[in-house]
């Protein structure tokens, strides 16, 4: 069958994610797509991002010439500090972070559950290390965790299950999700609230691995104008 | 007369025994103690365990060097696997490595509550999952919290920006990271730093680590 549906790139979720923040939010950024967020927050909104090594009002990458190595992000990448911003300890950090401070937390994930249980620290490989860096503490104390991932795996495979087939990083703490097919709720199941242009419900459930209902207002995923020019 | 600061990175390490805990500062490169490490290395005590973010990355330098040199038992870590871990991924597959995995807020803050004098504290970061498993869960308030021992490191080994002779320190943006409360918990906590200034000269007001916590200073090239 043919498919009339392009999903979104991870820059256009990253834009999606972003037309959510909200004006005076205190944001945890995670690694991996979570960092493209920043970029592309309307500029009428103050949102101050946080790293879990120690930043608050982290910035955009430095430009050529203006590079501090040791002022990096979660992801180790170099980053800049906008006015307002403050450096601190790690763990005054994680007091933010596990206090319940920060007000969002945008994660990645492998799997997520419709009970909200996270999966994003471990596979089922099992002589690879493992590594779980903030994750537990940022999934059990931020307010509201949020996670933007692929819909399925690369081979089709649904990562939105009934239950996590991977060991959980946090029970029952993903508020929504958001995917380069949809944005979705988890609200007693998953609950849609916008589905990709050109894609059905049907279509949509088939990607996934537990049932969905549609959101009585459910829309079309907006999506990033096309730059100018471009 | 208090006096921190000692001559050589040889002195900085002398006296460090084989079995020592070891808390390495940074996160990844940034705040990590390198000339420090390679002292250590130098200096030879081995069947340590490493309590530090990450385990490395590439072979020559830092946390990779040191587990290259076959130093290292145990390593205590919130993220070890990261690009280019590639000594960590060895060992650990040939099974010749111990990992203590931790996530990263309890790791700091088991290293604060041995340094604030605390026998643990109960959390909500792991309940639920395998890193709580054999470990006392509780309710408090109708939420699971797992109860977390501290760290008590013999050595805390980290990089500062700036120091005066009585161990006051102030770090260079993110790099700051670890070194507060690594100082605090080391039973012999030694410091990295590129300058080191007249007593006075450090505004109290923005003293970092009081140097209470800190036991020898030695100077480094930028």
């Amino acid at each position: 069958m043919k498919t009339l549906y392009t999903p979104l790139t991870r820059d256009e979720l990253a834009w999606r994610v972003a037309q959510d923040m909200p004006d005076g939010a205190y944001v945890n950024l995670g690694i991996g797509l979570p960092t493209r967020v920043a970029q592309f927050v309307p500029n009428d909104r103050e949102v101050v991002y946080h790293s879990e090594n120690g930043l608050l009002g982290v910035g955009p990458p430095p430009k050529a010439g203006h590079e501090d190595p040791e002022l990096v992000n979660a992801g180790k990448q170099m980053v800049t500090l906008l006015p307002g911003a403050s450096i601190f300890e790690h763990t005054e950090s994680f007091m933010m972070i596990r206090g319940g401070h920060i007000d969002i937390a945008l994660l990645g994930a492998y799997q997520v559950a419709a009970n909200g249980d996270l999966a994003n620290w471990a596979t089922d490989r099992e002589r690879a290390a493992p590594a779980v860096g903030g994750a537990m503490d940022l999934a059990a104390g931020a307010k509201r965790v949020w996670v933007l991932m692929e819909h399925t795996n690369k081979d089709g495979s649904p990562r939105l299950l009934e239950r996590c087939t991977y060991p959980l990083t946090a029970p029952h703490v993903v508020n929504r999700v958001y995917t380069n097919f949809a944005v979705i709720d988890i609200k007693d199941g998953f609950l849609v609230r916008e589905i990709l242009d050109g894609c059905s419900l049907d279509e949509l459930a088939a990607m996934t691995g537990a049932p969905l209902l549609a959101a009585p207002d459910c829309r079309t995923l907006s999506r990033r104008p096309a730059p100018a020019g471009g | 007369m208090i006096d921190k600061r000692v001559a050589s990175l040889s002195d900085a390490v002398a006296g460090i025994a084989d079995g020592s805990t070891v808390c390495i500062g940074g996160f990844g490169d940034s705040g990590s103690p390198l000339a420090l490490i390679a002292a250590l290395i130098e200096q030879g005590a081995r069947d340590l365990t490493v309590v530090s973010n990450n385990a490395g990355s590439g072979r020559g330098s830092g946390i990779a060097s040191l587990l290259a040199a076959g130093r290292v038992r145990k390593i205590v870590c919130s993220f070890p696997r990261s690009e280019g871990s590639v000594v960590f991924e060895e060992l650990y597959e040939a099974g010749k490595i111990e990992l203590e995995l931790v996530p990263q807020g309890t790791l700091s803050e088991r290293m604060r509550a041995a340094a604030a004098g605390l026998a643990g504290f109960y959390t909500p970061t792991a309940a639920g999952t395998l890193l709580a498993e054999g470990k006392e869960q509780r309710e408090f308030d109708g939420r699971t919290y797992v109860l977390e021992r501290p760290i008590v490191a013999d050595i805390a080994l980290i990089a500062a920006e700036r120091a005066d002779r009585w161990g006051n320190l102030v770090y260079h943006s993110a790099a700051r990271n670890f070194g507060p409360v690594m100082a605090s918990c080391g039973k012999l906590s030694i410091v990295q730093t590129h300058e080191i200034v007249e007593l006075g000269s450090i505004d109290p007001e923005i003293v970092v680590t009081p140097g209470i916590f800190v036991d020898r200073v030695v100077k480094v090239a930028r």
